[in-house]
């Protein structure tokens, strides 16, 4: 690929500049350019492309798992040739259906939608949005993305081995996941996944604290934390809570791995299992639950902001106006950073846990719905008046907004334990996270990607699929989603491998069949991205402008291909706020960043 | 071999709507891209508008169809309440999606790009943002003041004439225990569980046990109108005894003890009228992930009137009698004849 990212763009003059920019890396080998790179966006591309084909095998696991959740009496032969014994005549078997929900979780969650997404769009945009040659350490940047590396190695070999992989749930909650004795995939499978998501915390630390250094050290001159793009303020707070919540996760791992293997009772207590009494007392396995959701929650945001920043910036570049109230929109992301921390244990209001204590994580979660709801109005707002264009990227920052809603609202009936004692592990909580963490993480991941596609690879992505992939994306996560909460409210539990033994809910099987169908379609509807994505890169429509969306930002003042160092010469300096769409005098919409103030002209 | 073949025809496909994508590509060029854009642009305003208002139509289609799919009306009085504040909640937060989500499509279409307009440059409103502040804060803290009434009343401790029952979870079933003629649960001891002849542990040197009863097949007897105490526990992994009929939900933790109450307010049998269908059943759903045979974690409860339940509390043998005098039975409750038989498979199901 790489050879053709180079050459792709010789057609321009700034290729000519970019061969001889004066610095110490130029004949760099092919290795330490595209394998061992310590570029910026080179490690994001990295990231993203390793994203994707997570991306793919956990929602082909999903497509699996769908499969026997809608035909639960029907036999698939195909199957057994992916999976083999685990799908033996046809028919996935309830253990190897445990793992492939796990391990869907477990990928998306955290491979996909964390390292995938903020390691792509931190890598890329934060040192070409804050006027940066890299990161603050780019051999930390580049150990991260191995790290991560390595960690997808690991993960990926569990899928292969005799007892199948982790299949606790991507929560793992001990005693499940403490005994071998428990499940098949609490053997070695689980062993395997605790080694990934331990380096994979150490990848995701690498990068956060990289990204928070580089953000507040290395802005250009003029480029004052307020005239930072949202973006960037999103990416921030992303790896804020990532460097303070990933170590809680990591203790509550090395506590797991103790009781696993050493014999320690963190997690175990007076538990009598395969036959025999185990020696293990004294030990609280919610303990477990507030160490693993004082991440998991926050997670949620670290998987949220991103998106949000980037649909900001799309909303706001593609309707040609100003995002609506920047300041209101860095308070709010400062509210839900606080609060993140604040609510994890409203996913235990039914563990036991004292109900006053629920009550008090009930306010604050309710409380973490105002800033949320400020975004909202001001994206809206941001349309208002607008002159929007309707491009690939901008369809999916506006999928994005409304999914937001949709998902969002259905929180508030999560987060109130009066109503979650009723709704806790069912359905609805299936519907309520995919649509919000899930699919709406997704829209602003593909916003993001449709847009900076041209910055990253020098060519467009093809614009006729970017609207098929949308229109089966938006009305596939409805269809698939929109009548899970009716299962949900119907008392529907999740994780259920067969409904039809319960006289509750046997009688949603054809309403399950016609979800798993969408969601097969939906499948191969991601597939034309994925092509999309593969063919662009080396046949896409050339970029022929430096700056195609006409946007103020900075990375748009890099030559087509930037070499290691982004611009040559000088860094520009900044001068105004990133949201300036007004008439530069010149037929222009907006006035760059690096455009010093007309005598006269007010600063934002 | 149709694996492989199937996959390459799918892959083929794909090159094909790539190629002609591709070609539409081109074709944009040479007509003139602004033009075409200018047309595409119009084109996705409308197909949003359409996407809109086929969503709205498919959110009608979808409830009036699974309307009667969900649970009947609530058969505990905590779950009256419950269902009043769902509906509360639901009414608050659907004003709100349709609001934001007809002014995100509205927006959308009104201000799409065309020749003339020119965006209007709107950068900040701090009166719009106070009041948009204000007004999800007040409505917020509505919804926590209701949660919390509620919250407080389910989980304030159970009245005292309440009837004492243990739901023990193991993988993949529960044990149900009642505290015999005393109205006091022996102590059990996980180390002197033994799944031939003491499947909790009881304490055999707690004299509170030996009038303990563990229903033999799973079943969970309440009574009608009279509140219920669970007393929840775990033999192995984290188990959840859900209860969606009576909108209740509580995990069972190995080595803590968590309780929940309720109050039952129709038998099964007036439920069976109401819903029409003459094989329901109340079922305990095991709502935590606990391993394999989650799915099939299921145990029945049966609310009925007291006079039933005396009756059938009657033909009940203390465990101990059942397990550690053989003499004295070939238990009548072993050989009860009304055994229900699903309940047999909840306890059969490994």
């Amino acid at each position: 690929m790489s050879d053709v990212i180079i050459q792709g763009a010789s057609a321009h003059t700034h290729e000519a500049h970019t061969e001889h920019h004066g610095h110490e890396h130029h004949e760099q080998h092919f290795i330490t350019k595209y394998i061992f790179s310590q570029d910026h966006k080179v490690i994001g591309r990295q990231f993203l492309v390793t994203g994707i084909i997570w991306a793919i095998i956990g929602a082909l696991m999903s497509v699996f798992f769908r499969l026997q959740l809608g035909f639960p009496n029907e036999t698939f032969p195909i199957m057994e040739k992916f999976l083999g014994e685990w799908a033996k005549g046809g028919k996935l078997s309830p253990e190897f259906y445990y793992a492939l929900v796990t391990m869907h979780g477990t990928i998306l969650v955290f491979f996909v939608l964390t390292a995938g997404l903020s390691g792509t769009f931190a890598n890329i945009l934060i040192p070409l949005q804050v006027g940066a040659r890299d990161m603050a350490s780019p051999f930390m940047n580049m150990l991260s993305y191995w790290f991560f590396f390595i960690s997808s190695v690991f993960m990926f070999v569990s899928l292969f081995i005799q007892t199948g992989p982790a299949s606790g749930g991507w929560t793992t909650y001990p005693p499940l996941s403490a005994l071998k004795e428990a499940s098949m995939g609490s053997g070695l499978g689980m062993d395997l996944w605790l080694i990934s998501m331990a380096l994979f915390v150490v990848s995701s630390l690498l990068g956060g604290l990289n990204y928070i250094v580089t953000i507040l050290n290395m802005r250009t001159k003029g480029m004052t934390m307020t005239r930072m793009p949202l973006t960037i303020w999103a990416l921030l707070f992303t790896a804020v809570l990532g460097v303070l919540s990933f170590p809680v996760l990591f203790s509550g791992f090395v506590l797991l791995i103790f009781d696993r293997n050493f014999g320690t009772s963190f997690y175990l207590s007076e538990i009598f299992i395969g036959g025999k009494a185990l020696p293990h007392i004294g030990g609280s396995a919610i303990l477990y639950q507030h160490l693993f959701w004082f991440l998991g929650h926050p997670e949620v945001y670290i998987i949220m902001l991103p998106g949000m920043g980037m649909a900001s910036e799309v909303l706001s570049n593609h309707s040609r106006k100003p995002i609506f109230g920047y300041t209101a929109m860095i308070i709010s992301l400062i509210g839900i950073t606080v609060l993140a921390f604040l609510v994890w244990a409203h996913h235990m209001f039914v563990t036991g846990m004292s109900p006053f204590l629920g009550s008090i994580f009930v306010l604050l979660t309710l409380l973490i719905a105002v800033p949320s709801a400020v975004k909202v109005f001001n994206w809206l707002t941001t349309m208002w008046k607008g002159n929007i264009r309707f491009t690939v990227p901008m369809m999916f920052a506006m999928g994005f907004v409304s999914l937001f809603i949709s998902g969002g609202l259905t929180g508030l009936f999560l987060g109130n334990s009066a109503l979650d004692i009723h709704l806790h592990d069912t359905y609805f909580v299936v519907a309520h996270f995919h649509i919000v963490m899930g699919v709406s993480a997704f829209f602003g991941m593909f916003a993001g990607i449709y847009h900076w596609f041209p910055k990253m690879f020098g060519r467009f992505m093809n614009n006729t699929l970017g609207y098929i992939h949308f229109f089966i994306t938006f009305a596939g996560a409805y269809l698939i989603f929109w009548p899970m909460h009716y299962e949900g409210i119907a008392g529907m539990p999740r994780r259920y491998y067969d409904y039809s033994a319960w006289e509750s809910f046997k009688h949603f099987e054809s309403l399950n069949s016609f979800i798993s169908i969408a969601a097969i379609m939906v499948f191969f509807g991601q597939l034309i991205f994925v092509v999309n994505f593969f063919a662009s890169i080396w046949r896409g429509r050339k970029l022929t402008v430096q700056n195609p969306w006409g946007s103020p930002t900075l990375e748009w003042t890099t030559p087509i291909k930037a070499g290691h160092g982004n611009w040559e010469g000088d860094i520009p300096e900044v001068y105004r706020w990133p949201y300036d769409y007004k008439d530069d005098g010149n037929g222009n919409d907006f006035i760059p960043q690096t455009t010093p103030l007309k005598p006269g002209e007010e600063a934002h | 071999m149709s694996g492989l073949l199937s996959i390459v025809l799918i892959g083929l496909v794909f090159v094909i709507i790539y190629q002609i994508a591709k070609a539409s590509e081109y074709s944009t060029i040479l007509r003139g891209e602004e033009k075409i854009n200018a047309r595409v642009n119009r084109t996705m305003a409308i197909l949003l508008v359409i996407f809109f208002l086929l969503g709205l139509y498919g959110i009608w289609l979808c409830h009036t169809s699974l309307m009667d799919r969900l649970l009947p009306v609530s058969a505990s009085e905590h779950g009256v309440k419950y269902d009043s504040m769902f509906l509360t909640t639901l009414v608050v937060t659907g004003i709100v999606f349709f609001l934001t989500q007809t002014v995100l499509f509205w927006f959308a279409y009104k201000y799409q790009s065309t020749e003339k307009r020119t965006a209007f440059f709107y950068p900040h409103n701090n009166k719009l943002e106070l009041i948009w502040t204000t007004i999800p804060a007040i409505a917020m803290a509505a919804l926590v003041a209701i949660g919390l009434r509620n919250w407080s009343l389910m989980t304030d401790a159970a009245p005292k004439d309440a009837m004492i029952v243990e739901v023990v979870g193991k993988q993949f079933n529960w044990l149900i225990r009642y505290p015999g003629k005393d109205g006091v649960l022996g102590k059990r001891d996980f180390r002197k569980i033994n799944d031939a002849n003491n499947v909790l542990g009881l304490d055999w040197n707690d004299k509170d046990n030996m009038d303990d009863i563990i229903a033999q097949n799973g079943e969970l007897h309440l009574v009608v109108n009279k509140p219920v105490s669970l007393i929840i526990g775990s033999r192995d992994v984290i188990h959840d005894v859900g209860l969606a009929h009576f909108r209740m939900k509580m995990d069972a933790v190995p080595g803590i003890i968590t309780t929940m109450w309720f109050k039952p307010t129709i038998t099964t049998e007036e439920m069976k009228k109401i819903t029409g269908n003459k094989d329901f059943v109340y079922e305990i759903s095991c709502d935590q992930m606990c391993g394999k045979g989650h799915y099939s974690m299921r145990g029945t409860v049966i609310v009925e009137t007291q006079a039933e339940y005396d009756a059938w509390m009657a033909k009940q043998q203390s465990y101990y009698a059942l397990n550690n005098a053989p003499a004295a039975a070939p238990a009548s409750g072993e050989a009860q004849p009304e055994v229900k038989t699903d309940s047999v498979k909840a306890i059969t199901m490994k």
